[in-house]
């Protein structure tokens, strides 16, 4: 599978299926930084990913101060 | 993972309330997470005219809309900070959304307002490039919303911002900040409108995934001067806690403004006067933003520009 980084423009490939929860934690992510995406759909932490799918790992954290 | 609501399979997981929605009940638990904001804090009513503060990001353009869909009298107001591609790209993000919605959308420059844009500013104070901007931001939203008569500013300000700022203001013991730091902020001078913050029970993750969902087309790009910036060293931190202890956040922020602010704000009594040069609000005779204006002209002079 390949999982995008949106806000890096980076793209790595994986193999082999696993919930998204192991992905995250695998990459060093912390899950409430992100939001997972599959085509147009959110996937929740439980959700199985696999290979031949385009993953986006969509950074939401933005910071500065108003 | 199921939706709490309906049952069907869930979009989106929110650990700190240990639920789970599908996309539609989602929309409508994050629209609900607003309007009981707004109704608790009194921030305003469908009478009043409300100056929402885009960015072109995520947070406030959800909030833009969350506010036109839920029936309320708003205009936009969008700050060119004159940071490169960045300002470009976020206001034709903000312009494309006005324009999309039909919606009033009022541009004001930086450089305009105070003789110079945040790169110059950046460059020729020593103040951090974040807080120069904070306080110009603050200062031409204030002026807009005065000029406009609109009885109160929404900010885009969600869950992990306040933290953010919170542990800050903790970690600094600023006395001050603590004293003042809430979802309202009000009107306590006749030259300072209201300033509201209907997301703060929201997270930052979720007004993304409102974002997403809604295909509000905002900004991802972060501003090239956050880089480094202490908040999002704050929200990292705060981001492992809770990804340890869902809802450390949540009760980082709702217990300080139960149980520690009153305290703080017992102890701070400031009065506001107007300053001397441009009439705005100030606890001193000359305002931040008319001293900020005086630096950045002295170094501009001092380096013969």
């Amino acid at each position: 599978m390949k999982v995008f980084y949106r806000m890096e423009n980076r793209t790595v490939e994986l193999t082999g299926r696993r919930r998204v929860q192991d992905l995250l934690r695998e990459l060093g992510v912390i899950p409430e930084t992100v939001l997972v995406i599959r085509g147009k759909e959110l996937l929740t932490a439980d959700a199985v990913v696999e290979d031949g799918d385009e993953i986006e790992l969509r950074r939401v954290i933005s910071g500065g101060m108003v | 993972m199921k939706c709490r609501k309906c049952g069907k399979a869930a979009a989106i997981e929110l650990r700190r309330h240990n639920t789970a929605f599908c996309a539609d009940d989602f929309l409508g638990f994050f629209q609900d997470q607003a309007r009981e904001a707004i109704r608790k804090w009194k921030m305003f009513s469908k009478k009043d005219r409300v100056l929402v503060a885009v960015s072109g990001g995520k947070d406030s353009l959800a909030l833009w809309d969350v506010l036109l869909m839920e029936g309320y009298t708003t205009a936009g107001l969008y700050i060119d900070l004159g940071i490169w591609e960045y300002s470009a790209e976020s206001r034709q993000k903000a312009e494309a959304f006005a324009a999309e919605r039909g919606a009033k959308l009022i541009v004001e420059e930086v450089r305009e307002n105070l003789g110079a844009a945040i790169p110059e500013i950046s460059f020729n104070t020593r103040r951090p490039t974040c807080s120069a901007c904070g306080l110009s931001k603050r200062y031409i939203m204030n002026r807009a919303a005065l000029d406009g008569g609109f009885s109160a500013v929404a900010t885009g300000h969600n869950l992990d911002d306040e933290t953010a700022t919170l542990l800050g203001n903790v970690l600094h013991w600023k006395g001050d900040a603590l004293a003042r730091q809430a979802p309202v902020l009000p009107s306590t001078h006749e030259k300072l409108v209201r300033r509201v913050k209907p997301f703060f029970r929201i997270s930052e993750r979720e007004t993304a995934a409102y974002a997403l969902l809604r295909g509000i087309d905002y900004i991802m790009e972060e501003c090239p001067f956050a880089k480094g910036a202490s908040s999002l060293t704050y929200k990292d931190v705060l981001n492992r806690l809770e990804a340890e202890s869902p809802g450390t956040k949540h009760n980082f922020f709702f217990t300080y403004l139960a149980k520690m602010r009153p305290v703080f704000a017992a102890a701070d009594r400031v009065g506001l006067r107007e300053c001397v040069r441009c009439g705005q609000a100030t606890t001193s005779e000359l305002c931040a933003f008319c001293k900020l204006t005086d630096e950045v002209a002295a170094n501009r002079q001092r380096k013969g520009r």
